[in-house]
């Protein structure tokens, strides 16, 4: 099966005043052509890390310690900026979380959409404005031949979400990151953008999505894959119908118990994952996840866990699966 | 049970264009009303929940209770005393019985006092200095599952759910009758909002607090409110008990809020989005029904005439001149 985003046990570090930070450890996962893939976790499990390696842009203090991020087959870790810089917005777009700051507000939406067609050099400005105007077309927005000249500030926030979407779709790319598209907006519209992506990735779009969040509603709703990250790790990986019928670590388990809206009946004892999530300057020996896990055993405090098959394409790092 | 907080046709308007202005361009109405006609009551140990999108005047409507808006007309009794008309000293006495939690956990606490200070401020404002303010601090911190380790402590320091904690530390310093909470757990990861969410749970049994928690997400409001009441435009559209409301939305506009909550159930995905459009603007109401705009089942009348307030069962009312039929038991 050819994929257009892999990442093999990526291994990155963050040096601060404090000491050295493991951000990744032993990241793999695939990103298939043409699928919609879920990255899901809560804060700070390295979700954000992974995205700016997949991009190429890692902070300055960030060390790539080992493993590769193939995009295409080429790994983006051993690119050269000039090479980096023909894929970004290219082949690999983005859609950021605040539509209210992700769009630059002194350029109108004419600008911003034919600026970031600059590559194409043999394209005239008319064509540009004319692409971008269907591209908008495409996405929602009303009256685009008008529109196009709004500044960001004219539109609404989920207009701006939409007018966001157009501009990382109007290259085609291979593959497009969406981070958390919707946590800035409301839940009507929330449905309505999730609804768009969906429909877009169904169409004419060629486009594989990454897809990350914190939400499992959208997560499930979205994507056909899921992986989830914590602490740094990737726990557990498969296709939707897999993890959320059959999630075999516990933390997956224990997030989805979780979560209000899977729960029918109504309850003032809401559950909850007891403990903090550890310090990725000192890491737990063993199993990162064992001081807060219901189901630790002896051999989660040795060493840390290798992923173990649950089914074809579904694995978890559990001790449970493989002794 | 007794009333706590009675509101009734409460209207907060603010002014949006200065009064040079609007004289010079000829505006005639240079006012928004951020909330219309609004009457509901909070009883006391009773959770209230206020629901709606941005811009839906549920947070305005929780400040002009502890005076944070200005109220144009109506009143807010607490207790049976009318708060809008007393003056500020005796208001800052019934101030003490309201406790406001604010939106964001970490950017409402004070970047530059430490967690010792930012509980000991309550006290210095309502004049009892007199206090072992490290004991209290120490005793609040206890109440919300913290401890004196964190007195040093400043904000930026803290986690989400710490500072989290923190704010409801505040809030109970003064030994509030009622807690307005303000989007409690937005920002939060789903594994702390639940501990969060607990916490208030146990706090109220406790203490016999009332809260009025504002916020747009369906899920949480579902598991901790007894009553809440949907806004739109500043105005009730529907209110009733809670699990009335999940098993009968008669108003469009909550039957749309209900389903578009995603289902972290992937055999359950929706393949329908019913609402169009976005929440108009206050200052341009729209005529009629003001969901009209947005409704997929506006008729002519929607567009004409403004529903009136309807109760369909005791304590279940909306605001919809054809209000959707109760679903069938099975659905339940």
């Amino acid at each position: 099966m050819d994929h257009v985003l892999s990442i093999r046990n990526l291994t990155i570090d963050f040096d601060t005043p404090r000491g050295r930070v493991h951000a990744l450890r032993d990241v793999s996962l695939e990103v298939p052509h043409r699928k919609i893939v879920g990255i899901v976790g809560e804060s700070g499990c390295g979700k954000s890390t992974l995205i700016s390696a997949a991009l190429g842009l890692l902070a300055s203090n960030g060390t790539v310690r080992g493993g590769e991020v193939l995009f295409e087959g080429k790994d983006i870790l051993k690119m050269s900026q000039t090479d980096l810089r023909s894929i970004r917005g290219e082949r690999i777009s983005m859609v950021f979380q605040d539509p209210m700051t992700s769009l630059n507000p002194v350029l109108s939406v004419a600008q911003l959409m034919t600026d970031i067609q600059y590559r194409h050099l043999k394209r005239k400005p008319d064509e540009k404005r004319a692409r971008a105007i269907e591209m908008l077309r495409q996405v929602g927005i009303p009256d685009p031949e008008q529109r196009i000249d709004h500044y960001p500030f004219q539109f609404s926030g989920g207009m701006r979400q939409r007018i966001a979407i157009a501009m990382a779709l109007i290259t085609n790319p291979s593959l497009l990151i969406a981070d958390e598209p919707t946590t800035a907006l409301d839940v009507t519209l929330e449905a309505q953008i999730i609804h768009l992506l969906r429909e877009l990735h169904g169409s004419k779009f060629q486009s594989s999505i990454a897809f990350v969040s914190h939400n499992l509603g959208l997560i499930a709703e979205m994507c056909d894959e899921v992986v989830v990250m914590y602490a740094g790790e990737v726990i557990e990986q498969g296709s939707v119908r897999d993890l959320f019928h059959r999630p075999s670590h516990p933390y997956t388990q224990a997030l989805l118990t979780c979560d209000p809206a899977r729960i029918k009946k109504a309850t003032r004892e809401l559950p909850t994952i007891p403990g903090d999530v550890p310090n990725l300057i000192d890491l737990p020996q063993g199993c990162v996840f064992r001081p807060r896990c219901p189901k630790a055993f002896e051999p989660c405090g040795k060493t840390p866990p290798r992923p173990a098959a649950v089914a074809a394409g579904h694995e978890a790092r559990c001790f449970l699966l493989a002794p | 049970m007794n009333e706590l907080l009675e509101i009734d046709d409460l209207v907060v308007r603010f002014r949006v264009v200065g009064m040079t202005k609007a004289l010079l361009k000829g505006i005639r109405d240079p006012f928004i009303d951020a909330v219309l006609n609004v009457s509901f009551d909070v009883k006391e140990g009773e959770t209230f929940g206020l629901v709606g999108e941005s811009g839906s005047g549920k947070t305005t409507l929780g400040r002009a209770i502890i005076g944070l808006a200005p109220t144009k007309s109506g009143s807010i009794k607490f207790k049976g005393v009318e708060l809008t008309t007393l003056g500020d000293g005796a208001f800052k006495q019934y101030r003490r019985n309201i406790a406001m939690m604010f939106q964001d956990p970490v950017a409402s606490l004070s970047p530059r006092l430490t967690v010792r200070s930012l509980l000991a401020e309550p006290f210095k404002i309502h004049n009892m200095r007199d206090r072992d303010l490290d004991a209290e601090a120490r005793r609040l911190l206890e109440m919300v599952g913290l401890n004196d380790s964190f007195f040093g402590r400043y904000p930026h320091e803290l986690s989400g759910g710490q500072a989290r904690r923190v704010g409801v530390a505040r809030a109970l310093s003064l030994e509030p009758k009622l807690i307005i909470a303000d989007e409690p757990t937005a920002g939060l990861d789903v594994s702390v909002q639940g501990e969060v969410l607990n916490l208030l749970a146990r706090l109220q049994s406790k203490l016999g607090l009332s809260y009025l928690i504002i916020t747009h997400n369906l899920p949480v409001i579902r598991h901790v409110s007894d009553r809440i009441a949907i806004m739109y435009l500043g105005r009730f559209v529907e209110y009733g008990r809670t699990e009335e409301i999940f098993r009968h939305a008669a108003h469009p506009y909550t039957r749309a809020l209900i389903s578009a909550v995603p289902q972290p159930d992937p055999d359950l995905r929706r393949e329908i989005v019913k609402l169009v459009g976005e929440i108009p603007s206050l200052a341009n109401r729209p005529s009629g029904c003001e969901f009209h705009t947005r409704c997929p089942f506006a008729r002519t009348e929607c567009r004409e005439s403004i529903p009136a307030q309807r109760e369909i069962a005791p304590g279940h009312g909306h605001r919809c001149h054809f209000p959707l039929p109760e679903p069938e038991a099975d659905a339940a």
